[in-house]
C-alpha cells in the first residue's frame, strides 16, 4: 500500500478524483440536469463536498498511523486545498445565485444571519490555511508555527458543522449533520486521546525510553 | 352643441353589456404587459389557453377537467411551471425531507377509498367519500402563483372549487371561528410519520374568513389531471396568497372550531413560522429574507436573477382587506 501511494502517479491519479465531484455538477449544469431548482442544488452540493472533504482531510493523519502507512502524509496539503476549493465554489454559487453578486446584499446577508456568518467566518479561517499550503511556507513560519496555524481547521470543521446543523433546524432534519458531527467527533476525539496518551507516557520508564527512542 | 345624456354612463340596460371585472382586470394586465413589450409571449399562452379551455396535462393520471375559473385574480396570466417540475420537487414530509423524495416514495400512499369528515361546530357535520366531494361542486381551474417559504415559487394550474362551497353546505355555527385541516399519518404507507421533524398529523388551520375568501381552493387536481400523489392527493387545500406550507395536503378531516388551532410548523418553531404566514416580503424569516422568489423553470434560471416576491404574493388587490389594521410584522 505504501508503495503504491509512493508512486509517481498516486498524486495525478488522487486530484482527478477529487476533481470528479466538481465535473459532474459541472456537466449537470451544463446539460441542465441538476433537478428542478439547479442553483440551490449546486450551492448545497459545493457545500457538503466541502465538509466531505473536511472529514477526508482530518481522517488522513488518524488513517496514517492506524495503519502504518507514512505516504498518506504526501497528500494532505492536497486534500486541504480541495476543501479550500470546494467552500469557494459553495461561497461562490451563493454569491452569484442566490445574491446576484450584489456585494452590499452579500456583506448585509452575512451581517444579519448568524448560519451564514458562521459559515462565511469558517471560509475566512480557512484562507490563511490554503495560502500556506506549500513548501516555503512552512519553511518561512517554521514546523511548529505552521503547525499550530493550521490546528484552526479543528475549529473550521466545527464552524463547518454548526453552519449545516444550523441551516437544517428550522424544520429539525438533522440526520445528515448528525452523520458529518459523528464523523467528525471520532476524528478529534483519536488526536485528544492521542495528545493523552502521549502526555500521560513520558511518566513513566517505559514512556522515558519510548522517548529516548524517538 | 353639447347633447345631454340621461344616464352618465352609469345605467345599463342590460347586464349582459356590463363588462365583467375579471374581463377588464384582465384586459389591464395585458396592457400592462405590453407595455412591457413581453406581449408575444403573453398572447401566445392566452390563446393557446383559450382554444384549450384549461391546460392540457400531460396524459399520465385521470383526466379532471375545469371550467375557466370567473374568480378575481384566479387566472395569472405568467408562464407555467412545468408539469414535470411541479411534480418531482416537492415539500411533502410524510414521504421525505428531501424535495426529491415524495416523487419517489408517495406511491404507496391510497388515495381510494378515500373520507374527509368534517367536525366541530357545524349544524351539518358528516364523512364525505371523495366521489361525492369531487361532484359537491363545478371543477373550476386556477392558475395561482405559488411561493414556498423557503424562497421558491412556481405557477400551478390547479383544478377545484372555492372552499366556501363545502363550508356552506355544512353550516358552520355562529362560535365557528377558525378551521382546521387535519392531514393523513398512515405509518403504513408513509415512511417519515413518526420520525421527529414534526409533530404528527400533520395540521394547519384558517381564520373563518380566510377559509370563505373564494381564492381558497379546495384542490382535486393540477394540469388538467387528478393530483400526483407527492401534491397531496386525493384532496388537498391550496391558499396562494400564503406560504405553501398552509396548504395541507391529502386532507382527511376539516373542524371547525372557536380558537385559533395549533398548526404544525408553527408547534416546530413557533418563531420562525406563524399561524398567519402570509406571503410578506417585507417581514423576514429568522434564517433568510424574503424579498425575493427564485421561479422554477427551465436551465435558464440557473443565470436568472430572482424576482421581487409581491406582498400577499400579489394578491393584496383581493385578499389586503382580511388584514386591515393588523401589524403583519407581529401576526407574521
Amino acid at each position: 500500500m505504501n508503495a503504491l501511494l509512493l508512486n509517481k502517479a498516486a498524486k495525478p491519479v488522487i486530484f482527478l478524483v477529487a476533481l470528479l465531484p466538481f465535473a459532474w455538477l459541472a456537466w449537470g449544469a451544463l446539460t441542465n440536469n441538476l433537478g428542478a431548482n439547479p442553483a440551490e442544488y449546486l450551492i448545497r452540493s459545493s457545500g457538503d463536498w466541502t465538509l466531505r472533504f473536511i472529514c477526508i482531510v482530518l481522517a488522513v493523519t488518524p488513517l496514517r498511523v492506524a495503519t502504518k502507512t507514512p505516504a498518506l502524509a504526501r497528500f494532505r496539503r492536497m486534500l486541504g486545498l480541495f476543501a479550500y476549493f470546494y467552500v469557494c465554489l459553495h461561497l461562490l454559487s451563493y454569491g452569484f445565485f442566490d445574491m446576484g453578486l450584489d456585494l452590499g446584499e452579500i456583506s448585509k446577508d452575512i451581517a444579519t444571519r448568524p448560519f451564514i456568518l458562521v459559515g462565511f467566518s469558517a471560509f475566512v479561517l480557512l484562507t490563511p490555511l490554503a495560502a500556506t499550503s506549500f513548501n516555503r511556507a512552512i519553511k518561512a513560519l517554521g514546523v511548529k508555527r505552521w503547525q499550530m496555524l493550521h490546528r484552526l481547521v479543528y475549529l473550521i470543521a466545527g464552524l463547518g458543522l454548526l453552519h449545516f446543523f444550523w441551516m437544517r433546524a428550522g424544520k429539525n432534519n438533522f440526520g445528515e449533520p448528525i452523520v458529518y458531527a459523528a464523523i467528525i467527533a471520532v476524528l478529534l476525539g483519536w488526536r485528544v486521546f492521542n495528545a493523552l496518551r502521549k502526555a500521560r507516557v513520558p511518566a513513566g520508564p517505559v514512556g522515558a525510553r519510548a522517548q529516548l527512542s524517538k | 352643441m353639447l347633447i345631454r345624456s340621461t344616464d352618465k354612463g352609469f345605467v345599463h340596460p342590460r347586464s349582459s353589456e356590463i363588462t365583467p371585472r375579471s374581463a377588464y382586470e384582465g384586459r389591464r394586465e395585458l396592457l400592462k404587459l405590453l407595455a412591457g413589450g413581453v406581449a408575444g409571449a403573453a398572447l401566445a399562452g392566452w390563446a393557446g389557453r383559450e382554444a384549450l379551455a384549461g391546460v392540457q396535462g400531460p396524459g399520465k393520471l385521470a383526466a379532471l377537467p375545469g371550467a375557466a375559473s370567473l374568480v378575481p385574480g384566479a387566472n395569472t396570466m405568467e408562464k407555467l411551471t412545468e408539469y414535470k417540475d411541479a411534480s418531482s420537487y416537492n415539500n411533502f414530509y410524510e414521504f421525505g425531507t428531501d424535495k426529491g423524495d415524495p416523487v419517489k416514495n408517495a406511491h404507496t400512499l391510497k388515495t381510494r377509498p378515500w373520507t374527509v369528515e368534517v367536525e366541530g361546530l357545524v349544524k351539518k357535520p358528516g364523512k364525505y367519500g371523495i366521489e361525492d366531494l369531487l361532484k359537491l361542486s363545478a371543477q373550476e381551474e386556477r392558475i395561482y402563483r405559488l411561493r414556498c417559504v423557503e424562497g421558491w415559487s412556481m405557477v400551478i394550474p390547479w383544478v377545484g372549487y372555492s372552499l366556501a362551497e363545502l363550508i356552506k353546505k355544512v353550516e358552520p355555527q355562529g362560535n365557528a371561528k377558525y378551521v382546521e385541516f387535519v392531514t393523513l399519518a398512515d405509518p403504513k404507507t408513509m415512511p417519515y410519520v413518526g420520525s421527529r421533524i414534526l409533530d404528527w398529523p400533520y395540521t394547519e388551520g384558517l381564520r373563518m374568513d380566510e377559509a370563505m375568501h373564494p381564492l381558497t381552493l379546495l384542490t382535486f387536481g393540477m394540469y388538467g389531471e387528478v393530483l400526483p400523489n407527492q401534491n397531496g392527493a386525493p384532496v388537498r387545500l391550496v391558499v396562494p396568497w400564503k406560504y405553501g406550507f398552509k396548504s395541507a395536503k391529502s386532507i382527511v378531516k376539516i373542524r371547525f372550531v372557536e380558537k385559533e388551532p395549533g398548526t404544525a410548523w408553527n408547534k416546530a418553531a413557533a418563531n420562525e413560522y406563524g399561524f398567519y404566514s402570509n406571503v410578506n416580503p417585507n417581514v423576514d424569516h429568522p434564517r433568510w429574507s424574503q424579498a425575493t422568489e427564485r421561479r422554477i423553470g427551465d436551465g435558464s434560471s440557473l443565470f436568472a436573477k430572482r424576482s421581487k416576491t409581491l406582498m400577499f404574493n400579489g394578491y393584496e388587490a383581493q385578499v389586503g382587506s382580511l388584514y386591515a389594521g393588523m401589524d403583519l410584522k407581529k401576526f407574521y
